[in-house]
C-alpha cells in the first residue's frame, strides 16, 4: 500500500527522541525521555485514545501487578494513575505467600485516559501530535528521523515503537472484518512495509475481547456481588496509603452453562477461527469462549466476571467470554447466562488481528540489533497486556535516553526483576502467541515479590534519573529501620513467662519450654511481629507511616529466611553466567567444537551472556564449556595484546 | 582466578578395572574439607591443614566402614592440574573399590565431574597454554557427545518410562498449583496440600524403589559393550547360547525391570561384557540387510568390543567385506566360525581381505592387529569348539588394557544416582512444607527442582514445558 501525500516537507524543529504510538508502552517511553531531559515527540493516531484500555478495564493481577510496581520503583507512571483513578481494588492471593500476592485495581477507564493523558501533556519535554507515522528513515543502518501521513520530516536521534495493535489491524466478528484498531480507531496501515523495507521480520498475533454491554439491561440478583478489598493498598510507593481509601464500586460473578455452551457449539462453524478466516497466532492463557467449550468440553460451565468500565459509563465489561462469533449468535449465548437474559450489548466482541516483530530481533536493551537507534516496545514487541507493554515502554525509554547520552543500557536481569524475565523471554525465546507475564515464568520469585520492589529497584530508579532524591532518602530510611530491627529480634530473648505463654495459648501456638528468641517465636506461622508487640517492651516505635511497610518486611525476612537463603544462593551461580559476557562482534564460526545445532542458534540469538547461551534450547552445557573456554582465549588474547 | 568455579568436583581418572592401582581426583573450593570427611590418618590427622604437594598414608572410610588403604596427595590451587585445591586418592585398583572411594566423596558433598571438565577448569585457570583452546573444546565436546550417547542410548526403556511417568505427575501438580495463583479467582488451590502429599508419598516410594532397585542407584549396565555382528546364519546366535550355556556365564537382569529391555550380561571371570542390541542379535535375520546398513553402523560405534561372526563354510561375500570395513577402526575380533565344517574361508583369506581394505582407504587406522593374525579365531560355537581360546583372547585384550569397560557409563550411573537422591529430597521438601502448612507457591519450588533433577537422567531440559502444561491442561480465566 502506498500512501497518499505527494508532498514532502522537513519539520525544523529538532527532537532528540520520536514514540510512535500513545498506549501504555509509548506512553512510559515519551514520559521517561522527557524527564530525562530530552525533547521529545509522540505520535499518536487520535488523541483522545492517549493510554486507552481497550479490552479488560483493570490494572495488575497475577504477576501483573508486580510489574505495575517494579515500573513505579523505577520512576515509571503507571501505579501513580492508577492510584488515583480505581473504583476497586483487591489484593490476590492473600492467603499464600509473599511472593504471589498481587495487587489488581478495577480502573476507571475514562478516568485513567484523561489523567494519564494530562499527565503527558503537563510533561516540559513532551509533544504530542496527532497524525500516523508511515516511515521510519534510516541511514547506514542508523535511524534518522520519521515521516508521518502528510509527508513531513521529522528527524530525531532515537525512535521508539509503541504501536501495540494498530498496525494493518483488522478486527474480526463472524463474517465480518473491518479494518480498524481496536474500538474503530483508525489502524496504521503503512508502517508495516517501511519495516520491511529495513529488514525486519514481522509476526502476525491475535487476540480479542468480550462484549460491552449496557448495565441497565442486567440483573444483578441473579449474581454473586464481588467487593475490594476493606483496606486498599496502592500501587506506587509514592501514594499516601489514607489517599487510596475511597468507596469502591463491586463487579458481580456468574456462570456459563450448557446452554451457552451448545449454541457456542452449534455455530462452531461461523466462528472466523474455526473457519479458518483468522490467521494470527491467538494466546493460550486468554481463550475465547468458543476455545474454552472446545478445548475443555468436560467443564459444564465457566466464570464470567461483570465488571463496570468506569464511573461515569453504564457500559459493562463480559470477562471470560470474550469471542469472536457473528452478532446474532453473541446475543444469543450471552442471554443464556443468569442475570443477563435481557441483556443488550453496547459493543459487540471481537477478534483483533495485528503485525508484531519477532522480538529475537532485539537487544536486551529494547533497541534494534540491526538498526541503531531504532527500539520498541510493548504489544509491537509480541507481548500482551497493558502492564507488560508499560514495563517494556518505560525499558526502552530509559535506554533510548541513554544511547542519546552515550551511557551504559540499562538491563535488569531474570534475578532483579519481573521486568528482566520479561524482556530476557521476549528477545530469548521463540514466542508463537502474544507473550503474557506469569510469576511461574520467574525462577526467583521469592526474591521478586511485589512488595519489595522499591528496595530491589529504586536505586537503579535514582541512578537512572527518575526517582527523586528525596523518595530515595525515603527508601534508605526504611531500609534502615528493617534491618536495624532484625537485629534487634535477634538477640531479644524470650524467658517462660506467665505472660508470654498466655500469649502463645491465645494464638494456639505451642508454650516455650526453654527461653528462646523474638525472632524465633516470629518464625512460628501462627504467630508475627505486630501480635508479639505486648511481649516485646523494649520495642522502639517505628514512625508512623512506616509501621505497615516495615512490619511486613520484618515479617517475610524472618518467617521465610531460609526459602530466601536458598534463592539466593542459586541467584548467585546465575549471577556468576550472567555476568559473563559475550562480545557483540562474536565470530562463532571459529569456536570449531560446537556443535552444528548450537552453533546455529547462537548465531541466530546472538545472546550477550554465558548465561543467556544457556537459556537457548538447544545449547548444551557442553557447548556452554566450549563456549567459555573459547571466550578465556579471547580474554586472555585481549589482555596480553594490552 | 581461583574459586572461580569453585564447587567441588571428582572423578576416577584411571581406567576402570585393568590397572592394579586406581585414582580418584577431586578438585575445587572444598576439596579438602571433604578428604577430611572421609580420610582417617594417624593421631587425628587433618588433610586440611597439612602443606601443598605432600602425601599422606591412611584410610578412607565411609560411615565407620574402612573401604581401602590409601595414600592421599595433596596439591594447593593454584599449584595444581586445574588451579584449584586438588586432591588425588590413591587405592589399590580393582573396580569396586576405586568405585566406593568416588562415591564416599559424593556422598559427602562433592559432584561428579562433567566429561572433560577437569581439563576446562585448568584452561579457565590459566593453567593451560592459550593456543590449546581448541584442543580443549574439542575434548569437552566429544567427551560430552560420547557420554550423551551412553547415558541416553542406553538407559534402559522401562526406567526412561518409569521417570517420564514421574516427571509427568510432578509437573502437573505444579502446573495446577501455578494456574491457580495466576487466576486465583477462577481456580482455588486451597486444601491442595493434601492431594499433593498422597501424590508425593507415591512418588517418594516409586524414587526409593529405583533406587535400591538398580544396585546402588546403577539404571545403566556395567561393562564392556560387546556388538555381535555378522551375516544371517553365520551363528551369531549360536555363539551366544555357547557362551551362555557354558555356566560360567550368568545372564542378569534388572529386578523390578521388565523382560523387553533386558540385554545379555556375560560375565567372563569377572570380566562383564553387555552383549548390545538385543533384538539384532536374537533374530536370525541379517543384521546388515535387516536392519540396514546405517543401524549396524551405529551399534558398532557404540561398542567396545566387536564380535564378527563369519561363516567359514562360506565363501567371502560383499556383505561380509562391508562389515570388514565397518569395523576397521574398533577393536574387534574376527570368529571363523563352522570350524567343524568344510573351510572355504582361511585366516589367510581375511588377512589378505583386510590388507586390500587397508590400502583402499590408507587414510583410515586400523585398530585390527592383522599382523599376528592373533585377531582371527577359529571357532565352532556349535560344538563349542574355540570358545575357551576366544575368552582368553578377550581376557588378553582386557588385562593389557586394550579393551576397558566404558568408564562413562559408570560415571553416568553416579551422575543418575546424585539426581534421584536430590529428587528424593526435593520431594521431601515438598513434604515438609505441607507438614508446617505453608503456603502452596512454596510447593512448585521444590517440585520444580525435583522435576529438573529427574530430567537430567532422561537427558531432558524444562523449557517452556511448566508453561505448556498449564495452558493445555488448564482452563484460565478472562
Amino acid at each position: 500500500m502506498k500512501y497518499s501525500a505527494n508532498s514532502v516537507w522537513v519539520n525544523k524543529d529538532k527532537y532528540d527522541v520520536v514514540v510512535i504510538g500513545a498506549g501504555h508502552a509509548g506512553c512510559e517511553a515519551a514520559l521517561a525521555c522527557a524527564r530525562l531531559g530530552h525533547r521529545t515527540i509522540v505520535f499518536t493516531v487520535s488523541v483522545d485514545s492517549i493510554a486507552l484500555m481497550p479490552c479488560n478495564p483493570n490494572i495488575g493481577g497475577s504477576s501483573k501487578g508486580h510489574l505495575v510496581r517494579e515500573i513505579d520503583a523505577l520512576g515509571g507512571e503507571m501505579g501513580k494513575v492508577i492510584d488515583r483513578t480505581f473504583i476497586q481494588s483487591k489484593m490476590l492471593n492473600k492467603s499464600k505467600g509473599p511472593a504471589v500476592h498481587s495487587l489488581r485495581a478495577q480502573a476507571d477507564k475514562a478516568f485513567y485516559s484523561r489523567t494519564m493523558r494530562q499527565v503527558m501533556e503537563d510533561e516540559k519535554n513532551l509533544e504530542i501530535k496527532q497524525t500516523e507515522v508511515v516511515k521510519i528513515l534510516a541511514e547506514d543502518n542508523r535511524v534518522t528521523g520519521v515521516q508521518t501521513l502528510s509527508g513531513a520530516i521529522y528527524h530525531c536521534q532515537v525512535v521508539i515503537l509503541c504501536t501495540g495493535t494498530y498496525l494493518n489491524a483488522r478486527c474480526i466478528y463472524g463474517d465480518v472484518s473491518t479494518y480498524t484498531g481496536p474500538n474503530g480507531l483508525q489502524a496504521a496501515n503503512y508502517l508495516t512495509d517501511s519495516l520491511k523495507e529495513l529488514g525486519i521480520r514481522m509476526y502476525r498475533f491475535k487476540t480479542g475481547t468480550p462484549a460491552r454491554i449496557d448495565k441497565k439491561t442486567v440483573d444483578f440478583t441473579k449474581m454473586e456481588e464481588q467487593f475490594g478489598d476493606e483496606r486498599v493498598v496502592p500501587f506506587s510507593f509514592s501514594t499516601d496509603p489514607e489517599d487510596v481509601q475511597i468507596d469502591q464500586v463491586s463487579c458481580w460473578l456468574t456462570y456459563t452453562n450448557e446452554q451457552t455452551h451448545d449454541i457456542i457449539r452449534k455455530n462452531l462453524d461461523r466462528s472466523p477461527l474455526f473457519s479458518g478466516r483468522i490467521e494470527g497466532t491467538g494466546p493460550r492463557y486468554c481463550p475465547s469462549i468458543e476455545d474454552k467449550v472446545v478445548k475443555f468440553a468436560d467443564k459444564n460451565r465457566h466464570q464470567v466476571f461483570i465488571e463496570p468500565e468506569g464511573l461515569e459509563t453504564n457500559e459493562m465489561y463480559i470477562g471470560g467470554m470474550s469471542s469472536s462469533l457473528p452478532e446474532d449468535v453473541q446475543y444469543e449465548m450471552y442471554r443464556t447466562v443468569p442475570g443477563l437474559e435481557k441483556v443488550r450489548i453496547v459493543r459487540n466482541a471481537y477478534a483483533i488481528e495485528y503485525d508484531c516483530i519477532d522480538a529475537r530481533q532485539l537487544k536486551a536493551s529494547l533497541e534494534f540489533r540491526s538498526i541503531e537507534g531504532l527500539f520498541s516496545g510493548g504489544q509491537f514487541n509480541g507481548s500482551s497486556g497493558y502492564e507488560e507493554a508499560a514495563a517494556q515502554g518505560l525499558i526502552a525509554g530509559i535506554n533510548a535516553s541513554r544511547k542519546i547520552d552515550n551511557l551504559p543500557p540499562v538491563i535488569l536481569d531474570r534475578s532483579e526483576a519481573y521486568i528482566g524475565v520479561l524482556i530476557d523471554d521476549l528477545v530469548m525465546k521463540e514466542s508463537h502467541e502474544p507473550y503474557r507475564m506469569m510469576t511461574s515464568r520467574a525462577e526467583y520469585r521469592l526474591l521478586l515479590r511485589q512488595d519489595n520492589a522499591d528496595q530491589r529497584l529504586s536505586e537503579r530508579g535514582y541512578e537512572i534519573g527518575l526517582i527523586s532524591k528525596e523518595r530515595y532518602d525515603r527508601l534508605k530510611f526504611k531500609e534502615r529501620l528493617i534491618r536495624e530491627e532484625i537485629k534487634r529480634l535477634e538477640r531479644v530473648t524470650v524467658g517462660t513467662t506467665e505472660e508470654v505463654q498466655k500469649l502463645l495459648e491465645k494464638y494456639g501456638s505451642t508454650p516455650l519450654v526453654s527461653g528462646t528468641t523474638m525472632m524465633e517465636l516470629i518464625r512460628r506461622p501462627e504467630l508475627s511481629y505486630e501480635l508479639l508487640k505486648c511481649i516485646d517492651p523494649k520495642r522502639p516505635e517505628l514512625p508512623a507511616e512506616f509501621v505497615y511497610e516495615v512490619s511486613e518486611q520484618i515479617n517475610i525476612a524472618i518467617k521465610y529466611d531460609g526459602y530466601i537463603k536458598r534463592q539466593k544462593k542459586q541467584v548467585e551461580h546465575f549471577k556468576k553466567l550472567e555476568n559473563k559476557k559475550i562480545p557483540e562482534d562474536m565470530n562463532y564460526d571459529q569456536v570449531k567444537s560446537l556443535r552444528i545445532e548450537a552453533m546455529q542458534k547462537l548465531k541466530e540469538y546472538r545472546p550477550a551472556s554465558i548465561g543467556q547461551a544457556s537459556r537457548i534450547s538447544g545449547v548444551s552445557p557442553a557447548d556452554i564449556s566450549v563456549l567459555l573456554v573459547y571466550l578465556e582465549e579471547i580474554i586472555r588474547t585481549n589482555h596480553r595484546d594490552e | 582466578m581461583n574459586g572461580q568455579y569453585s564447587d567441588t568436583i571428582a572423578a576416577i581418572s584411571t581406567a576402570l578395572g585393568s590397572s592394579g592401582i586406581g585414582i580418584v581426583r577431586m578438585t575445587g573450593e572444598e576439596a579438602f574439607d571433604i578428604a577430611d570427611k572421609v580420610y582417617v590418618g594417624k593421631k587425628n590427622k587433618r588433610l586440611a591443614k597439612q602443606k601443598s604437594h605432600t602425601i599422606h598414608y591412611g584410610y578412607i572410610e565411609d560411615e565407620g566402614r574402612t573401604i581401602d588403604e590409601v595414600l592421599v596427595m595433596l596439591m594447593k590451587g593454584p599449584r595444581s592440574y586445574t588451579g584449584e585445591d586438588t586432591v588425588e586418592i590413591n587405592c589399590h585398583g580393582g573396580v569396586y573399590v576405586v568405585k566406593k572411594v568416588l562415591e564416599v566423596l559424593i556422598k559427602n558433598g562433592a559432584r561428579p565431574a562433567d566429561p572433560g571438565e577437569f581439563t576446562k577448569r585448568a584452561y579457565l585457570n590459566g593453567r593451560l597454554d592459550l593456543s590449546q583452546a581448541e584442543a580443549v573444546g574439542d575434548l569437552i565436546s566429544s567427551q560430552n557427545e560420547y557420554a550423551r550417547q551412553s547415558s541416553v542410548s542406553q538407559l534402559k526403556g522401562s526406567i526412561k518410562k518409569k521417570i517420564d511417568e514421574i516427571r509427568k505427575e510432578i509437573i502437573y501438580h505444579t502446573a495446577f498449583i501455578e494456574t491457580a495463583l495466576d487466576d486465583p479467582e477462577h481456580i482455588s488451590v486451597d486444601g491442595y496440600g493434601e492431594k499433593l502429599k498422597e501424590s508425593v508419598d507415591k512418588l517418594l516410594s516409586e524414587i526409593q524403589r529405583l533406587l535400591s532397585t538398580c544396585e546402588d542407584g546403577r539404571i545403566i549396565k556395567e561393562g564392556i559393550q560387546t556388538a555381535i555382528v555378522g551375516k544371517p546364519n553365520a551363528g551369531k546366535s549360536s555363539l551366544l547360547n555357547a557362551f551362555l550355556r557354558e555356566e560360567r556365564a550368568i545372564v542378569t537382569d534388572i529386578a523390578g525391570t521388565t523382560r523387553d529391555v533386558l540385554e545379555e550380561h556375560i560375565n567372563l571371570q569377572g570380566i562383564s561384557l553387555n552383549i548390545m542390541d538385543t533384538a539384532g542379535i536374537h533374530s536370525t535375520e541379517d543384521v546388515v540387510e535387516r536392519i540396514g546398513v546405517n543401524r549396524a553402523r551405529s551399534i558398532i560405534d557404540k561398542a567396545d568390543l566387536i564380535l564378527f561372526v563369519m561363516d567359514a563354510s562360506c565363501p567371502l561375500d560383499d556383505n561380509d567385506r562391508d562389515i570388514l570395513e565397518m569395523i576397521q577402526k574398533k577393536k574387534s575380533l574376527i570368529l571363523l566360525n563352522k570350524s567343524d565344517l568344510d573351510q572355504i574361508i582361511t585366516k589367510e583369506d581375511v588377512v589378505n581381505e583386510l590388507e586390500l581394505a587397508k590400502n583402499s582407504k590408507s587414510s583410515i587406522k586400523s585398530e585390527l592387529n592383522y599382523a599376528k593374525k592373533s585377531a582371527i579365531i577359529e571357532i565352532s560355537a556349535k560344538e563349542q569348539k574355540g570358545i575357551d581360546r576366544l575368552e582368553e583372547k578377550i581376557k588378553e585384550m582386557f588385562f593389557e588394557g586394550e579393551i576397558s569397560f566404558n568408564d562413562e557409563i559408570y560415571i553416568t550411573n553416579v551422575r543418575h544416582k546424585v539426581a534421584l537422591v536430590s529428587a528424593y529430597e526435593s520431594l521431601s521438601k515438598v513434604n515438609e512444607s505441607i507438614e508446617m502448612n505453608m503456603p502452596e507457591d512454596f510447593y512448585s519450588i521444590d517440585l520444580m527442582d525435583a522435576y529438573e533433577s529427574l530430567g537430567n537422567i532422561t537427558g531432558e531440559t524444562i523449557g517452556e514445558d511448566l508453561v505448556n502444561e498449564i495452558f493445555s491442561k488448564f482452563c484460565m480465566g478472562k
